[in-house]
């Protein structure tokens, strides 16, 4: 279930996308849409939290970029910074590859975590990056997120996780698949505790990530567009025999087979997740307030 | 179907011997004459090359056997190791999905709730239970009997036998995806033992599906994948052909899982793989999976719900570089 973004062309596309959000905007005047072609100014572009101005489609952001857009004025603290990535299948490419991944990023790894202010309200918060190893989850994402969580139920805070992954990272073999495992039954712990979860899919939310703490919210947001599924092939497997949708694994699709509660643009997130949180404070708050 | 399908390469010479010994005794018990002492040194050879070959088997070799096309599946053994079992059908909401069985069943004087992955043996039984590959139907179902289990204080047994899950369009439309998520985070709470056995192929997303448990034991020659050695190598080497390397990379095998301390024991197979000894493979996974379910009675629920919490908790590789706490926390906006 885990191949996710490393076949097929989409994946391609994706990764190349991927670099030219990193690489090509800071330094070019300008950048082409990738799904309508449109000349795109990057000030503008920026400006427009990287949705194309004429079609709506939305680059994918890294998780810096991310939590600026939606935390009060830079107001976050990361946590868990100090976790560092281990080989431990021992595999003689897996830390060339991981040097290549934080050299071409500045990230140590495909998350951050900590703690940030959403309209003045404090909240736990994850953000996978794509463009570092695909968002892939192995142990240092896992523990990052149930590290989260467990803050989050000690402090009584809502948490927001920031989907945007391929699955889990393959050379981390087993121990990695059991990220699945581990970072779900931190979500039965956290819905036990009664503490809000939202989770938000973006670009791409794929296999073991999403098959596990991505599909577990109370509530679940999705940007447009995107891919999700639990592998990434928009070519199914029995395309001979069955029709396959335009939408296949699209959040379109997910939205119409009933698997997240909406769709929001990304200039419309960090107001509709003020208002869930909203929704979600709890009673002693409440209390607290008519006090 | 040529006769040898069934066989694997490096079974070839031991299926000479058995072929040798078989005509022997044919012929013996048409003319009636005594060559027992050629048949057992024939076999003691036989027994003495099996041993030589699978002391010297590759993580590649353990991944054939795990998929064996004789391999012994989850409902042969079921039919061995309890003594009544009574298949239960349906998710409630869907559909009865073939790729996943389960019910209620005797383990000598215990009731338990089964369920486990079901593979077919032949062309048509594999399209029927779909290679073994379960649907979200597949998944609810077992959830919904494992809520049973807990109702009435039983517990549940699972066996992992999947290449992964379905990722076709119906299972994709159904939420294949949330439909495992929520299985693992239904069985950290589930108050109820819960033993799982990869019987065969551990496959991914599908096996762990179904494989939250307190205990997690393997039998000797299945594997257990975070995705098939296959799709490491295309994905890592842009090169299915190397799934040799693949298998032996990610440790796929059940020493590699107990080595990777994710497995709680190793379930000991007949000479030359279960499927030369069913019955025996059989009696050796009961004995086992009686020892832990006897173990984990012992046990009360939140002693059991809080091993089974930090038991997932603590998996997973990261290193803790001891820095000052007021430089760990930077603002990085
Ligand atoms: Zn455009």
């Amino acid at each position: 279930m885990t191949p996710a973004p490393w076949f097929g062309r989409k994946a391609k596309a994706a990764r190349k996308t991927a670099r030219q959000s990193v690489d090509a905007l800071p330094d070019g005047l300008w950048t082409k849409c990738p799904k309508c072609g449109e000349i795109l100014f990057n000030k503008e572009l920026q400006k427009n939290l990287r949705v194309c101005s004429k079609c709506g489609y939305h680059y994918i952001l890294g998780a810096r970029e991310r939590i600026a857009s939606i935390v009060d004025d830079g107001a976050f603290e990361e946590m868990d910074a100090n976790l560092v990535t281990v080989n431990i299948l021992g595999f003689e490419e897996y830390d060339d590859k991981l040097a290549k991944w934080r050299q071409r990023t500045g990230m140590d790894e495909a998350i951050v975590t900590g703690i940030g202010e959403i309209d003045g309200r404090t909240v736990v918060i994850g953000v996978l990056d794509f463009h570092f190893w695909a968002g892939t989850m192995g142990g240092v994402v896992g523990e990052r997120v149930v590290r989260a969580m467990e803050y989050a139920i000690k402090n009584d805070l809502p948490v927001i996780m920031f989907i945007a992954s391929g699955g889990i990272r393959v050379t981390e073999g087993l121990p990695g698949l059991m990220q699945m495992a581990k970072t779900s039954a931190a979500c039965a712990k956290l819905h036990e505790a009664g503490i809000p979860y939202i989770v938000v899919l973006t670009d791409n939310s794929l296999a073991g990530v999403l098959a596990s703490y991505g599909s577990l919210g109370d509530f679940t947001i999705s940007e447009p567009g995107l891919l999700t599924g639990l592998t990434a092939d928009r070519v199914a497997k029995q395309a001979q025999v069955v029709n396959v949708p335009d939408n296949f694994r699209r959040a379109e699709f997910a939205l119409e087979h009933g698997h997240i509660d909406r769709i929001v643009a990304r200039k419309e997130l960090k107001s509709t997740l003020i208002k869930l949180l909203e929704f979600c404070r709890n009673r002693e708050e409440d209390e607290e307030d008519a006090a | 179907m040529p006769p040898s399908w069934n066989i694997l390469d490096f079974e070839k010479p031991i299926s000479e011997l058995d072929e040798q010994i078989a005509e022997i005794k044919r012929l013996t018990a048409e003319s009636g004459e005594d060559r027992s002492q050629d048949i057992a040194t024939l076999e003691s050879d036989r027994d003495r090359l099996i041993e030589h070959i699978f002391s010297n088997l590759s993580a590649w070799d353990k991944t054939l056997l795990a998929r064996h096309p004789k391999r012994p599946y989850t409902l042969d053994y079921v039919r061995t190791i309890f003594d009544d079992y009574t298949e239960l059908h349906g998710d409630r909401l869907f559909a009865d999905d073939p790729a996943m069985v389960g019910g209620i069943a005797t383990l000598d004087d215990r009731q338990v709730v089964f369920v486990g992955q079901q593979k077919g043996r032949d062309i048509k039984e594999r399209g029927y239970r779909n290679f073994g590959s379960a649907k979200p139907e597949g998944y609810r179902k077992a959830l919904r009997l494992m809520k049973q289990a807990e109702k009435f204080h039983r517990p549940v047994i699972c066996f992992v036998d999947t290449p992964a899950a379905d990722v076709n369009v119906g299972a994709e439309q159904r939420g294949i995806s949330g439909a495992i998520a929520r299985n693992m985070m239904e069985m950290t709470g589930l108050k109820t033992p819960i033993v799982v056995v990869v019987i065969g192929e551990g496959g991914s997303g599908g096996a762990i599906g179904i494989a939250l448990g307190d205990r997690v034991l393997m039998l000797e020659h299945s594997i257990y994948a975070v995705i098939p050695p296959e799709g490491f190598a295309a994905i890592v080497w842009k090169d299915a052909a190397r799934g040799k390397d693949g298998a032996e990379a990610m440790k796929v095998t059940s020493e590699g899982g107990r080595e990777l301390g994710l497995i709680d024991e190793v379930i000991e197979e007949p000479l030359g793989g279960a499927h030369r000894n069913m019955e025996l493979a059989a009696r050796n996974l009961k004995v086992v999976l009686t020892r832990h379910l006897d173990e984990l009675a012992q046990l009360s629920i939140p002693e059991l719900l809080d091993m089974r919490y930090a038991k997932f908790r603590d998996m997973g590789a990261y290193e803790e570089k001891s820095v000052a706490v007021d430089s760990v926390i930077t603002d990085c906006v």
